[in-house]
């Protein structure tokens, strides 16, 4: 044991409700560490997600096909206002109960398809993609007509408008918006703690169980890895929209 | 389908009937337009001069009539945009600069994503296409650092750029100050000079006197009257044209 970590055991004697438990229990910092690498899986694949539902649906919403825009609408209302863990516990037990089960490899216990992590993730995209389609949306509508008109008497399809022109400037309108909306979708990970995926909180919160003494310090660090993690995440998106600042617009 | 002949119009319409809901807005308008010809098209506001333009490359339906390009019908059900739009250039009054290129990818975008054409070579064409309206220096400019009528003239190396047979330009010059206007009346100038079949919807008396080979006054989504520039703005037989030549000249 070193000194760093007889700091914190002897801090947990003198003081019972400062145990930091994981900083000198190996066992217990594994925990964290999983639930923290967990978390920022989790962050990850509901931001790429998410993300590509945005766009989808802002395209979807531009479509001739009146079907189309109203599927997104219908699922836009759905997900906008109902409460995020609702919809969780209702993808894991509602839908989960209908999804294929494979036997595993000892032959008879039945898997899932679909793990816990996996409705998680597609809970939570689902959820602040409905979000991300509106800020789209509203990104779209910024780009003038006539500039779409000047791309398509230029014989692009509507696709090339898309790709090339509408999108890229709808972006730069749409991050800020998307920005907070991302913010929110990593802190709202730590619901699915409601359907036992391992993340942060829920790893914190089997220490705080096993170690009640470690209660303070375990939340302590969960605002410090949140406050963290948005930072990080903030200061991307910040760092992106001025990259792709255009000289003389919109100044 | 007959194949179009450099003897016959480039561009034929032939009554053409437009309305948008209730509201009339052409009511059977023809012009036949050569091969290397200039026409303007002047008259009062909202007498769909640019609705007729934009009908001629597709912006615009119809209800009625005809319009071809080179002997292909525009109006059709089995129309090859694409055809269409690599034979006819659009410039607008607001330019439409793409804001996020800059001038020299602008002016690359379609010939790159459309013809799917070399990179480096419409590259190339492309800086030729910027000295040719003057602006050689400005290549990695963005349209926010150019003045309106630098941004116009890019938005004519733009459609350029495609090598169309025919121009429409809609009132190019309408959003400029007056020193500016100048610079893309040359411009255009110099394409007439070269050959190329330009439709001009415009304000500018003076240069459609110069450079038109025919005007036709449009009123109401008809054409009141036309002729050779001479005669029209010498000899205006109609009261209409007269009262609004009166007016602007
Ligand atoms: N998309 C549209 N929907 C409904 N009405 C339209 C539309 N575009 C044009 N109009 C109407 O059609 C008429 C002709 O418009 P157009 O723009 O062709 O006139 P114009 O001759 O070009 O006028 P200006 O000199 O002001 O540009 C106007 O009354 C206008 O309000
Ligand atoms: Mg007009």
């Amino acid at each position: 044991m070193n000194g760093f970590e007889e700091f914190f055991v002897r801090l947990a004697e003198d003081s019972p409700r400062w145990n930091f438990v994981w900083l000198y229990d190996e066992r217990q910092a594994e925990r964290i560490l999983s639930g923290l690498w967990m978390t920022v899986k989790l962050s990850i694949a509901c931001v790429i997600l998410s993300v590509i539902i945005g766009i989808a649906g802002a395209w979807m919403q531009g479509a001739k096909n009146r079907v189309a825009r109203a599927i997104v609408q219908g699922y836009i209302q759905f997900f906008r206002n109902t409460p995020p863990l609702v919809q969780l516990l209702f993808f894991y037990f509602a839908l989960g109960q209908f999804t294929p089960v494979v036997t595993g490899p000892d032959g008879w216990t039945q898997i899932p398809v679909i793990s816990n992590v996996g409705w998680a993730i597609i809970s939570l995209s689902f959820f602040a993609g409905a979000f991300n389609v509106e800020i789209f949306r509203a990104g779209i509508e910024s780009v003038p007509y006539s500039t779409r008109e000047a791309a398509e008497s230029l014989g692009m399809t509507r696709t090339q408008t898309y790709t090339n022109v509408v999108f890229p400037l709808a972006l730069r309108v749409s991050i800020p918006a998307l920005s907070n909306n991302l913010i929110n979708l990593v802190k709202t990970t730590t619901q699915a703690f409601a359907i036992a995926v391992p993340e942060l909180l829920y790893e914190s919160v089997s220490v705080w169980n096993d170690f009640p003494s470690a209660q303070n310090p375990t939340m302590l660090l969960l605002f410090v890895v949140y406050i963290s993690l948005v930072g990080v995440l903030a200061f991307g998106m910040t760092s992106w929209e001025r990259k792709l600042r255009i000289p003389g617009y919109g100044e | 389908m007959s194949t179009w002949t450099e003897d016959q119009p480039i561009v034929s319409i032939k009554n053409v009937r437009k309305a948008f809901g209730t509201l009339e807005v052409l009511k059977g308008v023809s012009m036949d337009i050569m091969k290397g010809e200039v026409v303007c098209i002047i008259g009062p506001s909202g007498s769909g001069k640019s609705t007729l333009i934009r009908c001629v490359n597709a912006l615009n339906d119809i209800q009625g009539g005809s319009i071809t390009v080179e002997g292909q019908e525009v109006h059709t059900e089995n129309l090859d945009k694409l055809a269409l739009r690599k034979k006819v250039g659009m410039v607008f009054q607001q330019y439409n600069l793409f804001p996020h290129k800059t001038a020299l990818e602008n002016i690359m975008m379609a010939p790159v994503k459309v013809l799917r054409e070399d990179k480096a070579d419409v590259k190339e064409r492309a800086r030729e296409l910027l000295k040719k309206v003057r602006l050689y220096d400005k290549e990695d400019s963005y349209p926010g650092e150019l003045s309106g009528g630098q941004q116009q003239r890019v938005a004519i190396a733009r459609s350029l750029a495609m090598r169309p047979d025919v121009m429409l330009f809609d009132e190019v010059t309408a959003a400029l100050d007056p020193e500016t206007v100048k610079e893309v009346l040359v411009t255009i100038k110099d394409l007439a000079a070269d050959g190329m079949t330009c439709i001009l919807v415009t304000h500018e008396m003076g240069f459609a006197r110069e450079l038109a080979d025919h005007i036709y006054f449009t009123d109401r989504g008809v054409i009141v009257e036309h002729g050779p520039p001479d005669t029209f703005f010498d000899n205006a037989k109609d009261p209409r044209t007269k009262e609004f030549l009166d007016q602007i000249l």
